[in-house]
């Protein structure tokens, strides 16, 4: 720092974490998640990594990977969304009376299903904005506004209807478990190939244009490098996996890809809007956000309401994956959610998270779901090893964020 | 001269404290005015009077002799008032340039335009010749004066016509303190009205014009600086009574 002269672009010694420029956390979210990867390979000697439970895998973290991101936003805005469980289970009901031909031994509403689906999903909205403007205008704790909720909409799941309502739409089920089939998903590799290389080239050339600080080149060829390989792989797992008994490859699944396009968008949002930038400002400092102009309450609304959106999207993929919808649908769901944020990087008491780290932390949790179911360890077991992680997880963020600090 | 800010009668009820009685202060171009008094006397509530953070319920307030209405913190940063707070100005986990252009983000479209507001942002920084190691690392990671320095960034890179700074230096250490203090009289040199909120006298005697004295949510009194000696002063902040000599002025 001694010879500094201005803001130009410092020399300073940085670690081998530091000249990559990637977040400490990814990285150990990324070295865990490989651990138990291998763990379970040989654990299930040989079954875990097959294409076929990996690609069930990518379909069994859809759902939670379609909420964690806006648990993110949530959390870092220094809020919780208790309520998301028993919102997914009522809007779940919600679509699937308003498209099922039968409802109860009766004829049901037949309603087209997209348009059951958009109901469905603009409920979870208006839930979601009602959430916000209590939490905000009201300064009731998010807390108890969405306990409450919790109660509230896993009783009107029931009161819709307290039976199981099956056969949904054909085409409703796609969202499910339809996937893109060997074309598409080689087409959608090559198209974020393309786009991730373009990204670190232009970003590259445009901050050496400024004399902004960039990575080394061995550095940016490393990230790159792994990032390539990583969709490389990805796309050729999605097409070794053949649709039942036949021998096409079934690419990408839908929920799966709708997942992805969650967390992409997400990501992008909280980087490069004001209205992602103003979520970690209110999680940082709430008071220096309002005193800098922005309007806090109007934020926090729209914050619950994306949580409600993507609730209601979440409820879509689910009960077209099942193609059935119970009352009972998502319980629980909303700590497997919090539990992927956090152990994904999140800090409870907000302005710290993301949204990469958020998706590392769901596909970990449904990584240990499927292996440990996979590996035989009975279901009533499972939560003590899911426990164990999050707490590890935490008490890893803990010490980190306090090192950070110092 | 008009003065650039000008506050009238202003009262202001918190349930059954009077926190503000018709108070009256003004401040004229590259003037600095100090405001002393004790926690509680209603110094900081007047402040956020003017930065817009509170309502009062009455009083006027004048910018450049026009009368303004300040609802909100838009409204103040309308006029050219930016105020620093003592601990609340920065979203800790945010970078400096993130900090400097808070709730006034560059915008392409909808996407933030974070090339233009780091180099400006660094433009702003040398100008107030302030080493900061790295724009793009939390402010939390910075010590109090180099967080100082971008909580004044943003208030110069934004034309701050009356600058408000709350209890400036407190948390700072001698050399970063002497650092603020050069900061304000560049400013001052460049027409900005300062008015620097301080519990201790000996932070603003220095470098104030004038000092309003304020007691239990009224103002004691406004003097010259160079007409009182620090006794005096003590006086009027503890005992709430101005010097006799200055009395009839």
């Amino acid at each position: 720092m001694q010879n500094v002269q201005t803001n130009q672009a410092p020399v300073v010694r940085r670690s081998l974490l530091q000249s990559l420029g990637v977040d400490i956390q990814l990285i150990t979210m990324l070295v865990a998640l490989v651990g138990v990867w291998i763990l379970f390979q040989i654990w299930s000697q040989g079954t875990f990594l097959s294409a076929r439970n990996l690609w069930f895998l990518a379909v069994q973290t859809a759902v939670v990977g379609i909420m964690v991101g806006g648990m993110v936003l949530v959390i870092t805005a220094r809020q919780i969304d208790l309520a998301v469980g028993s919102v997914l289970g009522f809007t779940a009901m919600l679509m699937a009376v308003g498209q099922a031909p039968v409802v109860e031994n009766l004829p049901g509403l037949g309603i087209n299903w997209v348009i059951a689906t958009l109901i469905g999903i603009a409920v979870g909205v208006l839930i979601g904005a009602f959430n916000g403007y209590m939490a905000a205008y009201w300064s009731v704790p998010a807390f108890v506004v969405t306990l409450a909720g919790m109660m509230i909409f896993r009783n009107a799941a029931f009161s819709v209807s307290n039976v199981t309502i099956s056969q949904l739409d054909e085409k409703f089920k796609i969202l499910g478990g339809g996937s893109i089939g060997a074309l598409w998903t080689i087409v959608f590799g090559v198209l974020m190939a393309i786009f991730v290389v373009w990204q670190a080239l232009s970003n590259r050339l445009r901050r050496q244009k400024h004399e902004f600080e960039v990575r080394p080149l061995w550095a940016e060829v490393t990230v790159l490098g792994v990032t390539l390989a990583i969709i490389a792989a990805f796309v050729w797992v999605m097409n070794a996996y053949p649709i039942p008994n036949t021998n096409i490859p079934s690419g990408i699944p839908i929920p799966f890809l709708i997942a992805l396009a969650v967390l992409g968008f997400l990501h992008w949002m909280t980087r490069s809007t004001r209205f992602g930038r103003y979520i970690y400002a209110i999680g940082g400092n709430p008071e220096a956000a309002l005193l800098a102009g922005i309007n806090v309450k109007r934020t926090m609304v729209y914050i619950f309401m994306l949580m409600g959106f993507l609730t209601g999207l979440a409820a879509a993929v689910q009960s077209a994956r099942l193609n059935a919808a119970v009352p009972s649908l998502g319980r629980d769901l909303e700590l497997t959610v919090i539990a992927g944020a956090v152990i994904g990087g999140t800090v409870l008491a907000g302005g710290s998270g993301t949204i990469l780290g958020a998706a590392l932390g769901a596909l970990l949790m449904s990584s240990l779901e499927n292996g440990l179911g996979l590996v035989g360890v009975p279901t009533e077991q499972q939560k003590i090893y899911i426990g164990l992680v999050l707490l590890v997880a935490v008490l890893w963020n803990t010490v980190n964020a306090k090192r950070r600090k110092l | 001269m008009n003065p650039l800010v000008e506050m009238k009668n202003i009262s202001l009820r918190f349930g059954g404290n009077q926190a503000l009685n018709d108070v009256s202060i003004d401040l004229y171009p590259g003037e600095v005015v100090g405001l002393l008094g004790h926690n509680g006397a209603g110094k900081s509530t007047l402040i956020k009077v003017l930065s817009g953070a509170y309502k009062s319920d009455s009083g006027r307030i004048f910018v450049d002799g026009n009368e303004v209405k300040i609802n909100n913190p838009q409204d103040s940063q309308k006029h050219g008032i930016e105020t620093i707070y003592q601990s609340l100005a920065l979203a800790d986990n945010l970078d400096a340039v993130a900090n400097v252009f808070l709730g006034r983000e560059k915008v392409n479209g909808v996407v933030l335009d974070e090339d233009t507001m780091e180099i400006e942002a660094r433009k702003v920084l040398d100008r107030l010749r302030v080493k900061i190691p790295s724009l793009r690392v939390p402010v939390a990671n910075m010590s109090g004066g180099q967080r100082q320095t971008v909580a004044i960034a943003r208030a110069v890179y934004f034309k701050a016509k009356v600058l408000i700074m709350d209890e400036p230096t407190a948390a700072l250490g001698p050399e970063e303190t002497q650092k603020v203090g050069e900061l304000i009289k560049a400013l001052k040199a460049e027409g900005v009205g300062i008015f620097l909120i301080s519990h201790d006298l000996h932070d603003v005697s220095d470098l104030s014009d004038r000092l309003t004295v304020m007691k239990n949510g009224r103002v004691v009194g406004t003097v010259n600086t160079k007409d009182v000696n620090e006794d005096e002063v003590l006086g009027m902040i503890i005992a709430g009574t101005t010097p006799k000599h200055l009395v009839n002025k």
